[in-house]
C-alpha cells in the first residue's frame, strides 16, 4: 500500500487534530535554507507549544543547531535567555563516554540563539532530531520556559542526548521562533504543534 | 497515540490543585501539565501526593514513594551551573509531598512549567511509576531544570492526585490528559 493512503495519519494535518488534544499547527521543510520561521499560530490558543525536529542535516561540518524568539514588541530574534544545558555522548570506537554539565552551551542573560544540539555532522546520513516544548508564550505576566531534548549524530562520530532548558526572560508576548544553524543552511523538517488546555 | 485532554484547573490563590475523577483504567498513562504555576511564598516547590482507593478522600499522606531528583543549574550572573544529584527532594518509601519544580521565586514574573507522567495508577498489581521533567525560575535568578522519577509503592489503584506548592498558596494552570 503506498505510504499516500495513510500519510496524513502518520504525519497529521495542519490545522487538524489528529493527536486527541494536541493539534498539529504547521510544518515547514528546509532544504539548503538559512533558517525556519514560525511567525503564525503562536498566540494565546494554547499553553504549551512543541516543535519537534526531523533529519536536520548541517551544509557545514560541526554546526549546531539553535533557536530564537521574537516579542511582540520586537522585530528580531534577540531576547534574553537565561539557560541550561547537559548532554552525555558515546563514541562510535568506543573510546568516550560521559554525561556532564556544558558551561559552553548555556547562556546567563544572553540574547544569542539557544542551543539545543551538539556539533551536528554533515555527512549524507549525519543528522539531529528532537523536541522543544515552549510553554505559555503569549503570557504578559510571566516569564517564558522551555526545554528541549535532542539527538546528535555528531561530526566527531558521537552519539549525544543533548538536554537544554531555561526561560525567555521577557514579560513580553512571544508570537515568532526561528530555527538555524550557527553556520551555513541546512536541510530537514519541522513541526509547531499546539497542546490544548 | 493521542493524547486527550481531561480536566484543566486553574488556581488563583488556591492551596492545592486537586484531580478527584477521571483517573481509572480508561487510560494507562496520565499526563498532568502545568502550563504555568507561580507560588504566593518565595522558594516554594511544587509537588504532588495521591490517594489511593482505600483511602477516598484521604490527606494525600498515606502512599510511600521511593524516587530519585537531579537538576541542571544556571544563574543570571552566569557564576554557578552544575549538573547534580539533588538529595534534598528524593523520596525513600516517604509519605511526604513528591517535590517536582523546584524552589520558585515568587516574583510576579516568575514561574515554573513541566510535566508528570503517570504510569497505569489503576493497576492492582503493580507499584505505581511516574517521572517528571520540569523548567522553574528560580528563586535566586536561576534556571532550574528538575528530572524527578519513581515509584508509588503500593498495588492498590490511584484515583486522586493533589499537586500543592510546600509553602503557601499558588497561581497557575494544570490540565491532566488521558494517553492512549
Amino acid at each position: 500500500m503506498p505510504l499516500g493512503t495513510h500519510k496524513a495519519t502518520l504525519f497529521g494535518v495542519a490545522g487538524v487534530s489528529t493527536g486527541g488534544d494536541v493539534v498539529l499547527l504547521s510544518t515547514q521543510t528546509a532544504s539548503d535554507s538559512s533558517s525556519l520561521d514560525f511567525t503564525s499560530g503562536i498566540d494565546s490558543t494554547y499553553g504549551e507549544y512543541i516543535f519537534k525536529f526531523y533529519n536536520i542535516n548541517p551544509a557545514t561540518d560541526t554546526a549546531i543547531f539553535t533557536f530564537q524568539a521574537n516579542a511582540t514588541d520586537s522585530d528580531s530574534y534577540d531576547e534574553t535567555i537565561t539557560s541550561t544545558f547537559f548532554r552525555v555522548y558515546h563514541r562510535e570506537d568506543d573510546s568516550s563516554a560521559v554525561l556532564g554539565y556544558n558551561t559552553g552551551s548555556d547562556q546567563a542573560e544572553g540574547t544569542a540563539y539557544q542551543q539545543l544540539s551538539d556539533s551536528i555532522g554533515s555527512g549524507a546520513d549525519e543528522s539531529y532530531a528532537g523536541t522543544l516544548h515552549l510553554f505559555n508564550p503569549s503570557s504578559t505576566t510571566y516569564v517564558k520556559h522551555f526545554y528541549s531534548r535532542g539527538q546528535t549524530y555528531d561530526g566527531g562520530n558521537f552519539a549525544i542526548d543533548d538536554f537544554s532548558a531555561g526561560y525567555i526572560n521577557t514579560t513580553t508576548a512571544i508570537d515568532d521562533i526561528q530555527f538555524k544553524m550557527s553556520s551555513g543552511n541546512f536541510d530537514g523538517t519541522i513541526k509547531m504543534w499546539g497542546v490544548k488546555n | 497515540m493521542a493524547m486527550t485532554l481531561i480536566t484543566t484547573n486553574t488556581s488563583s490563590d488556591a492551596a492545592t490543585s486537586d484531580f478527584t475523577t477521571g483517573i481509572d483504567n480508561t487510560y494507562k498513562l496520565y499526563v498532568f501539565k502545568w502550563h504555568v504555576v507561580n507560588p504566593a511564598t518565595d522558594s516554594a516547590t511544587l509537588g504532588f501526593q495521591v490517594n489511593a482507593t482505600d483511602d477516598p478522600g484521604g490527606d494525600y499522606d498515606q502512599s510511600p514513594i521511593t524516587s530519585t531528583c537531579f537538576t541542571a543549574y544556571n544563574n543570571e550572573g552566569d557564576s554557578d551551573a552544575r549538573l547534580v544529584y539533588d538529595g534534598g527532594p528524593d523520596q525513600a518509601n516517604g509519605t511526604g509531598f513528591q517535590g517536582l519544580d523546584l524552589s520558585m521565586g515568587n516574583d510576579a514574573d516568575s514561574s515554573g512549567a513541566g510535566e508528570l507522567h503517570l504510569f497505569n495508577p489503576s493497576n492492582t498489581t503493580y507499584v505505581k511509576h511516574f517521572y517528571s521533567r520540569a523548567q522553574g525560575h528560580h528563586s535566586a535568578d536561576y534556571a532550574w531544570s528538575t528530572f524527578v522519577a519513581g515509584y508509588i509503592n503500593d498495588t492498590t489503584a490511584i484515583d486522586d492526585i493533589q499537586f500543592k506548592m510546600s509553602s503557601g498558596n499558588m497561581d497557575g494552570i494544570i490540565s491532566m490528559y488521558g494517553v492512549g
